[in-house]
């Protein structure tokens, strides 16, 4: 049984006297106080000392902090591997994990759609107090509000975080410099292709589940062990690996090539891009990052990361160079190199 | 993945490529007439390995590149309706019409939905009979029979609040157009491998015959394209020209009489207008009378107009292989794959688009073509 539906045992839904959110649960009055009552403040009231009733919460912290926020609108909210909610949760604590800091509190934000069944909601927040658990951050403030239907698509939800810096971290994108590895935490392009196997109208049949996952832990231990050797760390969810890349390309003024044979992938996964058209380096990712790290230790930090959670699959994946400055080459399995642009629009399924 | 890795493999790809380096001698124009193939040739990188006698010329043989923005600006005429869903192959809807492309009709709050099979056009036409469902029926030979299956099956099930907007081209008129042109460069074709899985080959043999030009049927995957292009250079270098098959293991010359069954009960042949080329005879589909209920176009009594392209771009004369993506006074300035005055700017297929990435890395190379210099390595 994992950890998840475990989770979701031991925190049988309420009894409430409606099944749909209606405005009324929006409109700070006894409606919106039963709701948070028997939901958000029966989930995360933890015994830590944190007063949450107040508009705000006071939160001791020490030294440098690292701050980060992002909204969430994905669309179907659940999906093979996790839900909104998970994603929320995942996505601003990885925010902070990637700029060198140790996430601790969060802000939670809901916008949901009139008419979105309650039993959808718990099973969203259920996801939020799952991930939160796994990251170990703690939900200390939040909101609810309810717009009327058709002004919003199930749900919304912003998360906000706060972590303290590590110690060892200088994660700058002027670190940046040529010689650099690249290296890849895991295997790419799986969030986006589960999304999609989901969506309206492109449904296909697979086993592939979303990567929305923590990152702050193996991080945190990467910082331990490698500190200022690890140059930058990102994320490359929405645009796939190509759009971080070529951002970074062009903000440092230098150029990346990738070897296309070294881009670790799940066969699923890629016989999945192959039928739909899809070049795997657009597709989002939720639960893997990149690091440009000094060359002389690239080695050796795959090995230990293939050591962290969800690190396994790590591997190194190109070079930064002074030449094309601002532009991201990959070699292809044969030799031949090609421009990896960035990317115009969404990228859309092509028609043969 | 069986079928595709033998296909990929690195080792044959340099056995070929060494062969082709060996048979030329000659500088040599060959022409893949699909843009699956350009795409291929592109992401694989091939284009920059061959050898400097052989240029690669990108052929109409893009959907999306060639469909005329009068019918897009009829689709998005059509997207904007009260009451209508329209439902298109992803990579169409970012294509400029006169006015607007489907992307942009859809942020101002069309129902705009992208498939991958017209049947699920004919599903959701089912689902929502009070709107009307359209599908952009736009392709080659490739996606006539399953466009064509939709309009059966919707005839079946009695479904009255579906149809399509049919902008179907061919391609080997197509490949007549571009011979036919007195400026043509090319010297040798590709044919698109799919396409002949559907239709069968036997049209070829008299464009061979009539045109004296090699045509190898040509599959998508790097060991693919490369066999192609060897089994080209070697007749071109014998001065021998015929009908060759490098595309064995899918296409055998009778096609797929079932899926062209279909399409002949549905669509009969009619002239079409080309995006940049203009109207080429017997070289698109319409629906046949016992199918025009069917037809978006009658039923939504939609102005049949005549494109009105913008005069700055070439692309005409790009997808014929005439002029080179560099060769346009607008390339890389007024149009960008951001800003495309063009279609094959839009598409990752488009010669222009290909070209633009290109050059932002090769820039030296693009500048010896402008001075009459090597013509190769393009993309």
């Amino acid at each position: 049984m994992t950890d998840r539906i475990k989770m979701q045992l031991q925190c049988p839904m309420p009894e409430l006297d409606y099944e749909i959110i209606t405005l009324a649960h929006g409109s700070g009055g006894k409606l919106t106080n039963a709701l948070l009552e028997s939901t958000v403040f029966q989930l995360f009231t933890e015994n830590d000392g944190i007063e949450r009733r107040h508009d705000g919460a006071l939160i001791p912290l020490e030294g440098k902090a690292v701050f980060s926020t992002d909204s969430f609108v994905i669309s179907p909210i659940f999906f093979p591997g996790g839900n909104i909610g998970e994603l929320a949760v995942n996505g601003t604590v990885n925010d902070i994990a990637m700029c060198g800091g140790i996430p601790k509190y969060l802000s939670l934000a809901f916008i949901i759609e009139e008419g979105m069944k309650i039993k959808d909601l718990w099973e969203v927040m259920i996801g939020v107090k799952y991930a939160a658990g796994k990251a170990g951050v703690t939900i200390v403030t939040g909101d609810t509000k309810v717009v009327e239907k058709g002004k919003g698509d199930k749900i919304f939800i912003n998360t906000t975080g706060i972590g303290t810096l590590h110690p060892n971290a200088d994660i700058r994108i002027s670190n940046i410099k040529p010689g650099d590895k690249i290296i890849v935490s895991g295997q790419i392009a799986t969030h986006g292709i589960a999304i999609l196997s989901v969506r309206r109208g492109l449904e296909f049949e697979s086993d592939i589940e979303s990567d929305t996952r923590n990152l702050n832990k193996s991080v945190e231990k990467m910082l331990d062990l490698y500190g200022k050797q690890i140059h930058l760390m990102r994320d490359p969810t929405r645009g796939g690996v190509s759009s971080t890349l070529n951002e970074l390309a062009r903000d440092t003024h230098l150029g990346f090539e990738l070897e296309q044979i070294s881009l670790p992938m799940d066969k699923q996964v890629s016989g999945a891009c192959e039928m739909l058209g899809l070049d795997p380096l657009y597709v989002a990712n939720e639960g893997i990052f990149l690091a440009f790290v000094e060359a002389s230790v690239a080695d050796v930090f795959v090995e230990d990361l293939r050591r962290q959670e969800y690190g396994q699959d790590a591997a190194i994946i190109g070079t930064v160079v002074e030449d094309h400055p601002g532009t991201v080459l990959i070699r292809s399995d044969f030799g031949g190199m090609r421009v990896v642009h960035m990317q115009v629009g969404e990228q859309l399924p092509r028609i043969c | 993945m069986k079928f595709i890795s033998e296909f990929r493999d690195p080792e044959q790809v340099k056995l070929l490529l060494e062969k082709i380096k060996t048979t030329v001698t000659k500088r040599w124009s060959v022409m893949e007439v699909c843009g699956g193939q350009t795409h291929s040739l592109v992401k694989n990188g091939i284009i920059n390995m061959l050898p400097d006698e052989i240029t690669m010329v990108h052929g109409p043989g893009c959907p999306v590149c060639v469909t005329p923005p009068h019918l897009i600006d009829q689709a998005v005429e059509l997207s904007q309706k009260k009451g209508v869903i329209l439902c298109s192959f992803g990579d169409m809807i970012r294509v400029p019409g006169n006015s607007m492309s489907l992307l942009q009709a859809k942020a101002r709050g069309a129902d705009v939905r992208i498939l991958y099979s017209p049947l699920d056009a004919v599903k959701i036409a089912a689902e929502n009979q009070d709107k009307e469902v359209v599908f952009f029926a736009v392709g080659f030979e490739t996606t006539a029979p399953a466009n064509a299956l939709a309009v059966i099956q919707a005839k079946k099930m009695k479904i009255k609040n579906f149809s399509i907007l049919v902008s179907h081209v061919l391609v080997p008129p197509a490949i007549k157009a571009v011979m036919d042109d007195p400026d043509t460069r090319v010297d040798a074709f590709l044919a698109a491998g799919h396409v002949m899985t559907v239709m069968g080959f036997q049209d070829y043999f008299s464009l061979v015959e009539d045109y004296k030009i090699p045509i190898v049927i040509t599959g998508f995957e790097p060991v693919d394209l490369l066999q192609g292009i060897l089994m080209v250079v070697s007749q071109l270098e014998k001065g021998q020209f015929s009908l060759e098959n490098q595309y064995t293991r899918i296409v055998n010359p009778q096609g797929n009489p079932a899926a062209m069954d279909v399409m002949r009960e549905v669509f009969e042949v009619a002239p079409q207008q080309w995006r940049g080329i203009g109207e080429i005879p017997d070289s698109g589909f319409r629906l046949k009378d016992t199918y025009q209920t069917f037809d978006a176009a009658q039923r939504f009594e939609l102005k049949s107009a005549k494109s009105a392209e913008n005069s700055d771009c070439i692309a005409g004369l790009v997808l014929k292989g005439i002029k080179k993506p560099v060769e346009c006074p607008m390339f890389g300035k007024v149009c960008t794959p951001e800003n495309p005055l063009g279609a094959p700017m839009v598409s990752s297929e488009g010669a222009c688009a290909a070209y633009y990435h290109f050059a932002t890395v090769f820039p030296d190379r693009i500048k010896d073509e402008r001075s009459g210099g090597s013509l190769t390595k393009d993309i």
